[in-house]
């Protein structure tokens, strides 16, 4: 158990950490992780502090992508295929285009470039497939976009959308990943239906297999989830100084370059600027709207708006990737694990996108937090007519959850042994190498977020009629923070105080509502000692911002906090001497704290001699100091060889368990969640109000995934496209979810903190299928684990005892 | 199509618009009338997005035609604020407690749960989930919106603070 992890009751606020609180003896931080030069309490870090876009949201003033209305803009809207696979003979457009109003049709023959290569696996070996931007002469899936229409009025825009005749030849089409695979199946792109396999290997994994004392043998699949923001994608888009200017709800905005591409047009005359966003989940991680609207507004030379209906986003947007996932764990028979072989197959739907990254993910924590010696999994990605999958919270890496932390308790079920003591047996260590070969650089409190999650169940529920079971149930996880490492991720940041005192942070960093600017606001406040009202913050635009990468794979508290800690540093560290000169006294003197430096070497000085920030950026001129700094933060790089199984992965991970209590109708099948407790190690809360908000959000939609949310596709057609029928939990369907945050004090994020953003949706299925099995002494493998399923169980069971 | 002139009262000020006889009320606040607090979610009345207070009563704006609720009293989000702007002691609360992520559900969520305070001096958590069932949320998991709207009602009823 981590000497310095803080419980919650101390946490909040009142936790005594200091800028100097540098982690124990053995981690070696980043170099860039610490703050620079003084010793005293943190006051911004570790408070449950509301920032300023909080306020806005609470008044309804935050301008959301769709809040913008330019003169004279034009709606646009799409029109899309309601063939899963066919081939297009003909498409008249000429009624459309006659409509009173309409200002522009566009079909794929008037897009400048009509094609979109996705190299999300940077080159490691997945089929490269051209996705048209508007479908020329075949479609592959029911929502691909093929023509293209503005119009004065968005009512218009629709009209003309009935007006377009697309005539169609049906094709056959494949819509499961296995019959995808078999030989003579028809083909979704002519270079193959497998689009990318991954393998990673370490030990001898078949013979340990044979030589282990139990093996135990588990099939899981997951299903097609919607991230159902409740911002529909949508942003306006316009031409200024001949630069193509999207405002849209993105995730990314060096979409720009891409946009760019499609258009024909030098990479710097595209500009994407990134609205507060009003969700995203990794939804907003791929283009959505961009290149409609760049086209829209590029033919038309006019200001555009285009906002996705529901229906349209819940049918065309993409989904969660659905896994097959079978495992074999061999255990020694103290419930040691020798060796797991695991298969795993994810439904790409008919393009690329993000697929050949998310099955590497998966590949690469398919053994979970467990020490794992031999190990041989194989992931692929597959093809099929079905609406394409790609990035949601938690990217591959989630979905492994609920068949590993199965598998656990299967082990201990075949074993006769405690599930805790199974777990705490094979929990990995920092030091640990895991299944791709490397080292675990970093703390791994698992143990201590098993604790305290179990704990914090209380005691145990009585079933409340005859007909009910409860049941207890508990799921662990390791969930990367930031890219995979042969990327070479970088973030920057730009810091600059006015000549007031007052600081701006300017970072390409787009805001997914969960605070991201509002942390890197609070980093700089530590490290100056400006308050955080003298701070405006100006984040995501490409002509403005420095890049920093998108806010995706919990990647923008590490990345960006670290270009900003860096940038602090930097400007802290350049404004000391000129203090130090106003003060008459030493650069190691020196405290900066609300709003001054101060020449102050022991604390309790209340009459210490200050200097002013104002007075201090006025001085700065005189010692020809200029009071801004860039920086920018590269993340450790790697290699990964796709040939030997073994190389980089990912930088860190965030580690945490997740305990629920579920009754469990046996007449009707229906599960309620009666407790439900979380708890992850954050290495430390950058603001406990957040972190806890996150982990609230993810278990949310965790059990959401768990129980009742599936996207039902009948031969590619979406059956569930509305939120009456595709349903997401509400305020009466879940408990409240308890927080047991553990803070370590290791992480490679600023100030030693880990990534929180996916973490906390890997476990919740897992934990439920545990619970829903302690419960009946049935275990669910199938998601979500509906009613009717359940009963399926039940029924079998009894008929099977009967027989 | 023919188009209709219409007068509607919104946060207590009268505003005449040309309407379509299609036009719903949501389309009119938030795009006639450029209201940000008032958000498209999905258009059939589920989710809760777009609620607004009609003589103040929480409904959905997506459903209802302008030319339905000529006369009657609309209240949104930025209605709550003070003459000076100042938050409402609910919209504080959410500030204070976390009660907002994202924020794009939480006008429709504030506004119901306003509604119930009016009506109830003292609703339990329990009330407080039933009220806010029709308001979806996909980002809080919904903890520190109750925690919230209690706080709200507890330091509604301390004799010190008052309303």
């Amino acid at each position: 158990m981590m000497g310095n992890a803080t419980t919650p009751d101390t946490a909040p606020g009142g936790r005594a950490s200091t800028i100097d609180d540098r982690s124990t003896e053995t981690f070696t931080p980043d170099s860039s992780g610490r703050i620079s030069g003084e010793v005293r309490p943190m006051n911004v870090v570790g408070q449950r502090l509301a920032h300023h876009d909080f306020v806005d949201k609470v008044k309804g003033s935050m301008l959301y992508a769709a809040d913008w209305h330019l003169p004279g803009m034009l709606y646009g809207r799409i029109v899309r295929s309601t063939m899963a696979s066919a081939r297009i003979t003909g498409i008249e457009v000429d009624e459309a285009r006659a409509l009173e109003g309409v200002a522009v049709v566009i079909t794929a023959e008037d897009v400048p470039f009509n094609e979109h290569i996705e190299r999300a696996s940077g080159g490691l070996g997945e089929l490269l497939i051209a996705m048209p931007i508007l479908a020329r002469d075949r479609v592959r899936y029911v929502g691909e976009p093929v023509v293209l229409i503005a119009a004065e009025t968005q009512q218009i825009a629709d009209q003309a959308a009935e007006l377009v005749w697309i005539e169609y030849e049906d094709l056959p089409g494949v819509f499961d990943p296995e019959s995808a695979m078999e030989t003579g199946a028809p083909l979704v792109h002519d270079e193959g239906n497998v689009l990318v396999e991954w393998k990673i290997e370490h030990g001898e994994a078949t013979s340990a297999l044979d030589g282990a004392d139990a093996v135990v043998e588990g099939e899981y699949r997951s299903q097609h989830v919607e991230h159902a923001y409740l911002e529909p994608e949508g942003g306006v888009g316009w031409i200024e100084n001949g630069v193509v200017t999207l405002r849209v709800s993105t995730q990314v905005i060096e979409h720009a370059i891409e946009v760019a591409h499609i258009l024909g047009l030098p990479e710097n005359k595209v500009r994407v600027i990134a609205a507060y966003m009003g969700g995203g989940f990794g939804g907003k991680e791929d283009m959505t709207v961009e290149p409609f609207l760049a086209l829209l507004v590029w033919k038309t030379r006019r200001p555009v708006r285009m906002i996705w209906d529901r229906q349209e986003s819940m049918s065309a947007s993409t989904k969660r990737h659905p896994f097959i996932m079978r495992y074999r764990t061999g255990v020694k028979s103290d419930g040691t694990i020798v060796a797991q072989e695991v298969d795993i197959i994810g439904d790409a739907g008919a393009y690329p996108y993000l697929s050949a990254r998310i099955m590497f993910a998966g590949a690469a924590l398919a053994c979970g937090p467990y020490r794992t010696p031999n190990v041989c999994v194989r992931s692929r990605a597959v093809f099929t007519n079905n609406v394409p999958t790609s990035a949601f919270r938690g990217f591959g890496a989630m979905q492994v959850t609920l068949a590993y932390e199965s598998q656990m308790d299967r082990v201990a079920e075949a074993l006769g042994l405690d599930r805790f003591e199974v777990r705490r047996r094979n929990f990995v260590a920092k030091g640990d190498v895991i299944p791709t070969g490397e080292t675990l650089q970093t703390a791994v409190a698992i143990s201590e977020t098993m604790e305290r999650a179990w704990a914090g169940l209380g005691a145990p529920s009585e079933p409340s009629a005859p007909n009910k079971r409860v049941g207890r149930g508990i799921g662990c996880n390791m969930q990367p923070y930031g890219r995979t490492i042969w990327f070479r991720d970088r973030a920057s940041a730009w810091l600059s105080l006015q000549a007031d005192g007052s600081l701006l942070i300017r970072a390409g960093v787009t805001d997914l509502g969960a605070g991201q600017a509002a942390s890197l606001c609070a980093i700089a406040a530590e490290v100056l000692g400006v308050s955080l009202d003298d701070i405006s913050v100006y984040i995501g635009d490409t002509a403005l911002t420095p890049p920093a990468g998108g806010t995706y794979a919990t990647r923008q508290l590490y990345m960006s906090g670290n270009a900003v800690l860096n940038a602090s540093n930097q400007l802290r560290d350049k404004l000391a001497p000129v203090a130090a000169d106003a003060l008459g006294c030493a650069v190691e003197d020196l405290v900066f704290e609300s709003g001054r430096a101060s020449a102050k070497q022991h604390s309790g000085e209340d009459t210490a001699p200050f200097v002013t920030m104002r007075e201090l950026v006025q001085q700065c001129g005189a010692h020809g100091v200029d009071p801004t700094v860039f920086a920018l933060w590269r993340a450790e790089a790697g290699t990964f060889d796709t040939g030997t199984g073994q190389g980089a992965s990912f930088p860190d991970y965030t580690y945490g368990t997740h305990a629920a209590e579920v009754e469990v109708d046996v007449e009707t099948g229906e599960v309620t969640v009666l407790k439900y407790v979380a708890s992850h190690d954050v290495g430390r809360a950058i603001n406990p109000m957040r972190v806890e908000g996150q982990i609230q959000g993810g278990a949310m939609q965790g059990l959401g995934y768990a129980l009742m949310e599936e996207i039902v596709l009948e031969e590619g057609n979406n059956l569930s496209s509305l939120f009456s029928g595709y349903l997401i939990p509400t305020f009466e369907d879940m408990p409240d979810i308890r927080i047991e945050i553990v803070e370590s004090g290791e992480g490679k994020g600023p100030l030693n903190a880990r990534g929180i953003g996916e973490p906390p949706i890997g476990n919740v299925a897992g934990t439920i299928a545990n619970a829903i099995t302690d419960a009946i002494g049935l275990r669910p493998t199938r998601l979500p684990m509906t009613p009717e399923r359940i009963l399926d169980l039940l029924d079998a069971s009894s008929s099977s005892d009967g027989g | 199509m023919t188009t209709q002139l219409v007068t509607l009262r919104v946060n207590g000020v009268v505003r005449t618009v040309e309407v379509e006889p299609s036009s719903t009320l949501l389309e009119v606040l938030h795009d006639d009338f450029g209201m940000s607090d008032v958000r498209y979610g999905c258009g059939e009345g589920v989710c809760g997005t777009c609620t607004v207070l009609l003589d103040g009563e929480p409904v959905s704006a997506c459903l209802l035609f302008a030319v339905q609720v000529i006369d009657r009293e609309i209240t949104t989000l930025s209605g709550l604020l003070g003459e000076d702007g100042s938050l409402h002691p609910l919209q504080q609360s959410f500030l204070e407690l976390g009660g907002s992520q994202c924020g794009f559900c939480t006008p429709g969520v504030i506004l119901t749960a306003h509604s119930l305070c009016e009506r109830t001096v003292v609703p339990t958590r329990d009330e407080i989930r039933y009220e806010l069932v029709g308001n979806l949320c996909r980002c809080t998991g919904y903890t520190k919106i109750l925690d919230s709207v209690e706080d709200y009602v507890a330091r509604r009823v301390e004799p010190e603070v008052g309303s």
